[in-house]
């Protein structure tokens, strides 16, 4: 089994070959966007972050940042800094040009505001875009693709059909020597237990539990029932009763292969295998921590209907509830409610999941991508000061 | 082939998910491992909700997937819609001093 990617310095594989405008804290977002709408293939990643935020609050941000630009799915990278803000503009260029990609940087404050940035920057970003149109694609073994599985706006379907069929998915791939990560921690409350067994180790067991344990124990400081907010209303309305049934659901998507070790927000597997990461049940935060963790293809369940994309990585949408996916059928790739009424076996969709992901590595546009989906955020652990 | 109407996942669970609308005073029938059971509904149950398949007796553990998903708030009668209105969540219970 192979797949059509693209190779960087650093030996990854990607599925696109996009430059990065990252700007470093929220200040710089308007001009990485302005920089970013002149170019093709330049995609901007604006955000909240990046200023007054302190100690692990600021390194995750700045990490998840670096982790964004060394996505295999980034050719070069154009970093975007204010000049005053917390992270440090030049540490994050360096560390992500530790992969050998090409990385300019453009600080507003220097350059002498938003249009002469704005012009380095376009001047800066077309150069290298026309350097990377020159990595011409070829092929590799599915062994190098890295997988994020996630699921948004569950029902019943989620955890009786399409979070079992992207297991077997995740299964295929890792049995073939790939990478698949699995998150959404508060998502795993009521299943820890099952997850802590499949770890390598007792260590990576424990690890399971703690995480799980941590995220439990913030929820438990708002003095309030996690219910509501997770379940989530629409989870609720769909069937799902309590954030136990959400979460035995939920693990499905990590099929059964062995867990080979819990990855912190952001953090890049240092072997391939299935990983765990630890993020919140939000989406587009914890989708982010694993594109930051270096995954280049996400496969996203949903039972309710969800529009997600990504800025870096093509997104597969898939349901299981055929009225969901009659009724959003513009946003969801693949309809799994064959499997509901009896007519396919879990196993077999799995199959046809596995061919879609491999269509899309090699250049398939999902859904999410053709409709200009680019849904992006990073997860706060703390306040801002 | 006839619709499927409902979804027992483990052996050991006390709820069926419903896969389609089934309308109270209706027999609904399912599997449970290779066996098929029959129990008439006392109440509506909107697709992908979940009834009682055994009658299950207040603060009793609610299983799905072989696994515990909250407490009973109260007694649930086999047929009846077991929901947010009548089963607790017993994970992260900040409420709870």
């Amino acid at each position: 089994m192979k797949f059509t990617g693209y190779l960087r310095p650093d030996g990854k594989v990607g599925v696109r070959n996009y430059l990065a405008i990252i700007p470093t804290s929220v200040c710089a977002g308007v001009v990485a966007s302005n920089i970013a709408s002149q170019i093709p293939k330049a995609v901007a990643l604006p955000n909240q972050h990046g200023c007054c935020q302190i100690g692990a609050d600021h390194d995750q941000t700045v990490n998840t940042l670096i982790g964004l630009g060394k996505n295999p799915n980034i050719g070069a990278v154009l970093v975007v800094g204010l000049g005053c803000e917390g992270v440090p503009i030049t540490k994050v260029a360096e560390e992500i040009s530790k992969t050998g990609k090409t990385v300019e940087v453009v600080i507003i404050q220097e350059a002498g505001g938003t249009l002469k940035a704005t012009a380095e920057g376009v001047q800066k970003a077309s150069r290298i875009a026309r350097e990377i149109s020159l990595i011409k694609p070829q092929e590799f073994p599915v062994s190098e693709l890295s997988l994020a599985v996630e699921c948004g706006g569950s029902d019943f379907t989620s955890g009786l059909a399409s979070n079992p069929v992207v297991g077997i998915a995740s299964d295929i791939l890792v049995k073939a020597g790939g990478t698949s990560i699995l998150s959404e921690t508060t998502e795993f409350i009521g299943a820890e237990h099952i997850l802590a067994k499949r770890g390598k180790s007792t260590e990576v067991g424990e690890k399971i539990f703690k995480i799980v344990n941590d995220c439990e124990q913030k929820a438990k400081l708002l003095n309030v029932d996690i219910r509501g907010g997770q379940p989530t209303p629409g989870n609720i309305q769909g069937g799902i009763s309590s954030i136990e049934e959400k979460s035995l659901g939920c693990i499905y998507k990590a099929g059964s292969a062995p867990i080979e070790g819990v990855l912190a927000y952001g953090e890049i597997p240092q072997e391939k295998g299935l990983y765990v990461m630890d993020t919140p049940g939000q989406d587009i935060e914890s989708i982010t921590g694993m594109l930051a963790g270096g995954a280049t293809v996400v496969i996203f369940t949903t039972g309710r209907g969800t529009p997600t994309g990504s800025p870096i990585a093509p997104v597969i949408k898939i349901t299981a509830n055929a009225d969901t996916y009659s009724m959003m059928s513009d946003n969801i790739d693949l309809d799994a409610s064959d499997i509901i009424q009896g007519v396919k076996s879990i196993e077999e969709v799995g199959q046809e999941l596995f061919q879609e992901i491999l269509d899309v590595a090699n250049g398939k546009l999902t859904k999410a991508e053709s409709l200009g989906h680019h849904e992006f955020g990073i997860y706060k652990i703390a306040p801002t000061f | 082939m006839m619709q499927k109407q409902a979804v027992v996942i483990n052996k050991n669970d006390n709820v069926a998910t419903a896969v389609a609308n089934l309308a109270a005073g209706s027999p609904v029938s399912f599997f449970i491992g290779q066996d098929v059971q029959q129990i008439v509904l006392s109440e509506d149950i909107p697709v992908g909700h979940k009834f009682a398949i055994q009658d299950i007796a207040s603060n009793q553990d609610i299983i799905k997937y072989g696994e515990v998903i909250g407490s009973s708030l109260t007694a649930i009668t086999k047929g009846h819609h077991v929901h947010v209105h009548n089963i607790q969540s017993n994970r992260g219970r900040g409420d709870r001093k």
